[in-house]
């Protein structure tokens, strides 16, 4: 079965490592939170100048002054600080977040993602994301595996505008993990009953098959 | 102390023409200079560009000026909110630079610091990088970006003192004190106005030097955009 969005952001939750600052993308990635291990030490930064963020506020404790990247209103933890958007950059900009997680339209074997327009239809912009995939050393790709009519998002090359180029190392999608080797797309882990002939047809850049792959542990 | 008390936004807002940029401060609907945002509608200023993160949503903030069709140009990093945006950018009666959310402050601070360019690796090998010198540092490229040039900053704060010095409240901080002083004129909003000596030197984030008109607004709707909240169990 291919997982719904809150398994690709359970399955994401494993990346986070203890003392980590991770940043996290709209969509699927905001829901990576609700699934860290509640015993490491993580700290949450929103490039609107949070560090430190908590979960939604209880109903009539919500405050328009506090606000996530998505403008959703949000509470701080403990040692949680508030800082300007040149600052937050320079958190992100400096290689001082360890991961960065954010949604894909299309992301190519070489490492190429695009996910901020689709010319002519959808012009939203990039916010926050180019600056994110230029300077991260550590990003995962949360995406579904194909678009609505089926067709594969995993591309040799990207058709999209690009947000960045080389730079994804992993991606969890409804179907597979698999990191991103030497131009190619690398199958770590199958989603539980996916088979690998199945991401194979669902893949359309260059697909490694390294042996048995396992299936995902959650 | 030198005094940058003005009456109110209309005097705030004097010398302000058609043809103008302005940079304002905000992301999404939380910090922007509510205040004088109403006055520039008021004024009917036309063929604006406007240096903004977002524009609004449809009827507040940025919004109400592309409704009445006063902007010009805008130059944001995301505009996913507004429709009436939306329609005028791909229907091209707007010009619209999109721009990395980073790059977008750092053109802000770089005005303020009297940098004129600097390099950084957002945007390389992108559209963003169109026309843009490039260069190698450190084995990785970057794009060469510009301070912006803006005739007035109209930024939102928390607190501030007839000297000018601003105090921000949580994330409505944002662009807010990388554009003091980004722009010849800066008009600083803010909820409450105090005498000086009031304010501790230790706590202040943006000192008066900046700023070179303040006032308090008369009223802050501080709409929500997207209200998430968890059910007490």
């Amino acid at each position: 079965m291919a997982l719904t969005k809150e398994q690709i952001a359970q399955r994401i939750a494993k990346e986070v490592k203890d003392g980590y600052y991770v940043n996290l993308g709209i969509g699927i990635p905001t829901l990576v939170a609700n699934f860290v291990q509640e015993d490491l030490d993580v700290d949450f930064q929103s490039e609107n100048g949070v560090l430190g963020m908590g979960p939604f506020p209880f109903e009539g404790e919500e405050d328009p002054d506090l606000i996530n990247a998505g403008k959703q209103t949000i509470t701080t933890l403990p040692g949680a600080s508030f800082f300007d958007s040149a600052m937050s950059f320079s958190m992100i900009r400096g290689q001082h977040v360890d991961l960065t997680i954010l949604g894909a339209m299309e992301v190519s074997q070489n490492g190429d993602i695009a996910n901020w327009k689709i010319p002519g239809k959808m012009v939203k912009g990039m916010g926050g994301a180019m600056d994110l995939v230029a300077s991260a050393e550590n990003i995962i790709v949360a995406m579904m595996h194909t678009n609505r009519a089926g067709e594969s998002k995993l591309l040799k090359e990207c058709s999209l505008p690009l947000t960045g180029v080389k730079c994804v190392k992993k991606i969890v999608s409804n179907l597979a993990v698999i990191e991103i080797v030497d131009g190619s797309f690398k199958l770590l882990e199958r989603a539980p009953g996916v088979s690998v002939e199945e991401i194979r047809e669902a893949t359309e850049g260059n697909l490694i098959v390294d042996g048995d792959i396992p299936e995902m542990q959650f | 102390m030198i005094n940058k008390t003005v009456s109110g936004v209309q005097e705030a807002c004097q010398g302000i023409k058609d043809g103008m940029t302005f940079m304002l401060g905000g992301f999404g609907l939380s910090g922007i200079p509510e205040n004088s945002i109403a006055e520039l509608v008021r004024l009917n200023v036309k063929d604006v560009t406007c240096v903004s993160n977002n524009a609004g949503v449809d009827d507040f903030g940025l919004g109400q000026l592309l409704q009445k069709k006063q902007i010009k140009k805008m130059i944001s990093s995301y505009v996913g909110e507004n429709a009436e945006f939306e329609r005028q950018m791909l229907s091209g009666e707007l010009d619209v630079e999109l721009i990395p959310q980073g790059t977008l402050a750092q053109r802000c601070q770089a005005a303020q610091s009297g940098i004129p360019a600097f390099y950084t690796p957002a945007g390389y090998g992108t559209e963003v990088a169109e026309g843009k010198e490039s260069r190698e540092f450190h084995g990785k490229m970057h794009i060469l970006e510009k301070a912006f040039e803006a005739d007035f900053a109209f930024v939102k704060a928390w607190k501030g003192d007839a000297a000018g010095n601003l105090v921000f409240k949580g994330s409505a901080r944002n662009f807010n004190p990388n554009m003091c002083g980004a722009a010849k004129i800066t008009v600083a909003e803010v909820e409450e106005l105090l005498p000086v000596g009031v304010l501790d030197p230790n706590q202040i984030h943006i000192p008066g030097i900046f700023v070179q008109r303040i006032f308090q607004g008369e009223k802050y709707e501080k709409r929500i955009e997207q209200l998430t909240v968890r059910k007490r169990s």
